[in-house]
């Protein structure tokens, strides 16, 4: 997991997005005060993102989240510059993306972002095996070396033996580990995945939630995930942006957003979450509470459900425990209740 | 008396000078664009002997390869054979060697032609707005209109009637083309972007690929438009099956007729079965939907 200090990977500044004949001064009119109704009424163009700042750093999970039409799909889109900015700048490892010409962008492609799609997009003419080689011959790679790469690959998302199988022959899940091992193959720093998940079945899509999280242990990228599912940003991103109307509401840790929505909307778009699953003990420890002795241990980084079944077998209070090894404090199940209560 | 519409301007000076203006380029150019397409000529010419003095077990023997080249299944590979063989008894082999040596070098042309056009219009919505009345107008003129500045050009002979020919079948494999390549999943084409695909390797590793079944498509009606012309084309010399249509309508020998348009037919069917059979195994590569 990243910590707050570790480099930052991608900086986006004052991106704004205006669909249209003419852009540019539409974008002028939306400075100028005008808002995406009357853009839209008036000058037919469509403001899909406005004044959008964000830092994402190397090695973290970074969720923008968002309903249909928040332009969160718009915006990843910006990371790789499939979609050009109406105005503002992205700075991948500080250097300005916007500045590249076509072929330095073909290369940054190649070798640096890779992306995985919701309706995972795959060549339907071409095997698996085919399919996970693709970015590494556009590249350039030799067959043999990419067919290496590439095995590798498929080997780590767990479809072996399925290499010379045809897309349509796999399920959905499948499918997108098909595309997630292309994506990985090509050893890019940051993986872009647009509701990589959304389009599977709530089992599956547990699995492969699961799984990109055993990867992004082992593997470290940089992942931008987007979504429009509450609990699939709590469970996998370490920082989460909330977009609505092209946006940003709120960005923060899963815990911030739950405990202090930055407005109306942020509050009633989390108000269905289970908190009890998502806030942590280590949050909620108070310190000034003394405990009686032999009273059961927990760990700050678990989750208060974790805490529930210490209180069921009658213990009053749980004594939470740091990673650094100090105790932070203890829980009783009023503190508990005082957590999950809405304010 | 009726009056009509009222005569504004010169129609016939118009024409005359029309009709001037061609004739100086058919005697200016006339001899170049004859020496221009000289290798054409020598091309059918070839193909036509070639068919003809091999012996006809070899020629059937070129047809099943090619029909399991295309269709790796037997049974097109058995049907393509049957229908040569009938064509043998019916005593019109080489005729029917004549129209295919013909039909196959317009097929060839067009495509050629035809793939990088609509190719070119599927990229360029300028380039689309300007050859669809062209093709429209192509499709609706009646043919004897260009046959005769084509006569006129050539002489009669092999080369009018291969260029009316492509004029008449080409535009099925343009259309199709470009609108192959215009349905290509904007999903999958987005996908080959972002791993950063040129624009040529778009072209080769995703739209050509996924619209072949529509370009083959195209190509098939083209085959059949070819073959369709031969009667036509056989009255400016072309020969083959459609001469023996004509000579069988001048003479009104209708078993003559009724033989060598038995003939077209059965040819007709053999490179559709062929063109057919190879759209289905492009198509079922693709496995488009589920499983």
């Amino acid at each position: 997991m990243a910590s707050t200090n570790s480099p930052v990977k991608i900086r986006v500044e004052g991106v704004s997005k205006v669909f249209g004949r003419d852009p540019k001064t539409a974008l002028a009119r939306v400075e100028a005060g005008m808002d995406k109704a009357h853009l839209l009424e008036e000058t037919n163009h469509v403001l899909g993102l406005h004044g959008i700042d964000l830092d994402i750093r190397a090695g973290e999970t970074f969720v923008i989240m968002g309903l249909s039409g928040s332009g969160k799909s718009t915006l990843i889109r910006h990371f790789n510059r499939l979609i050009e900015p109406t105005g503002g700048r992205i700075l991948f490892d500080g250097e300005d993306i916007l500045g590249y010409d076509e072929t330095r962008l073909r290369a940054f492609r190649r070798r640096k972002v890779a992306m995985v799609f919701q309706r995972f997009a795959l060549l339907p003419h071409r095997t698996v095996i085919e399919n996970v080689m693709y970015g590494l011959l556009l590249d350039g790679m030799p067959k043999a070396q990419a067919k290496e790469r590439a095995d590798a690959q498929i080997g780590l998302v767990g479809l072996s033996g399925f290499e010379a199988s045809y897309p349509a022959q796999l399920s959905g899940g499948m499918q997108q580990r098909v595309g997630l091992a292309r994506a990985l193959a090509t050893d890019a720093e940051v993986l872009l995945m647009d509701e990589a998940f959304s389009a599977l079945d709530p089992l599956i899509r547990h699995d492969m939630q699961m799984q990109l999280k055993e990867l992004q242990g082992r593997l470290g990228k940089t992942i931008v995930f987007i979504t429009h599912d509450l609990d699939e940003a709590l469970l996998l991103g370490d920082h989460i942006a909330i977009l609505k109307d092209g946006t940003l509401r709120q960005v923060g840790t899963g815990g911030e957003i739950l405990r202090a929505p930055a407005d109306d909307y942020v509050a009633r778009f989390v108000r269905d979450v289970n908190r009890a699953r998502i806030l942590l003990c280590g949050t909620f420890a108070d310190a000034g509470l003394i405990t009686a002795p032999g009273a059961p241990e927990i760990g700050a980084e678990a989750t208060l459900e974790e805490a529930f079944g210490a209180f069921a077998t009658g213990a009053k209070a749980v004594v939470v425990r740091g990673a650094d090894g100090q105790i932070s404090g203890a829980l009783t199940p009023q503190k508990v209740m005082e957590a999950l209560a809405r304010v | 008396m009726t009056s009509g519409f009222p005569e504004i301007w010169d129609t016939r000076a118009f024409g005359r000078a029309l009709d001037r203006a061609f004739n100086s380029l058919v005697a200016e150019w006339g001899e170049t664009l004859e020496l221009i397409f000289l290798p054409v000529l020598r091309f059918i010419t070839g193909l036509e002997r070639g068919l003809q003095f091999l012996p006809w077990w070899m020629v059937l023997l070129a047809f099943c390869l090619a029909t399991w080249a295309a269709a790796r299944r037997w049974q097109p590979v058995v049907a393509v054979g049957v229908l040569l063989v009938l064509l043998g008894l019916l005593g019109i082999w080489n005729e029917a060697m004549a129209t295919v040596a013909l039909m196959l070098a317009a097929t060839i042309l067009s495509v050629l032609i035809g793939m990088p056009l609509g190719i070119a219009m599927a990229r360029s919505d300028g380039l689309r707005r300007g050859m669809l009345p062209v093709l429209d107008i192509m499709q609706t003129l009646p043919i004897f209109v260009y046959l005769i500045p084509f006569v006129m050009l050539f002489g009669p002979g092999k080369i009018p009637a291969l260029l009316a020919t492509i004029v008449f079948a080409i535009p099925p494999v343009i259309r199709l083309t470009d609108l192959g390549i215009r349905q290509v999943d904007p999903e999958i084409l987005e996908a080959s972007r972002a791993f950063g695909a040129s624009s040529r390797q778009q072209l080769w590793t995703v739209q050509v690929p996924l619209a072949m079944p529509t370009i083959m498509a195209g190509i098939n009606q083209t085959t059949m438009m070819a073959l369709s012309m031969v009667v036509i084309a056989s009255m400016i010399g072309a020969g083959g099956l459609g001469y023996q249509v004509l000579q069988g309508i001048q003479r009104l020998e209708v078993s003559r007729g009724l033989i060598a348009g038995l003939g077209i037919v059965l040819l007709a069917i053999i490179f559709d079965r062929i063109a057919q059979s190879y759209g289905r195994r492009v198509q079922a590569n693709l496995h488009r939907e589920g499983n």
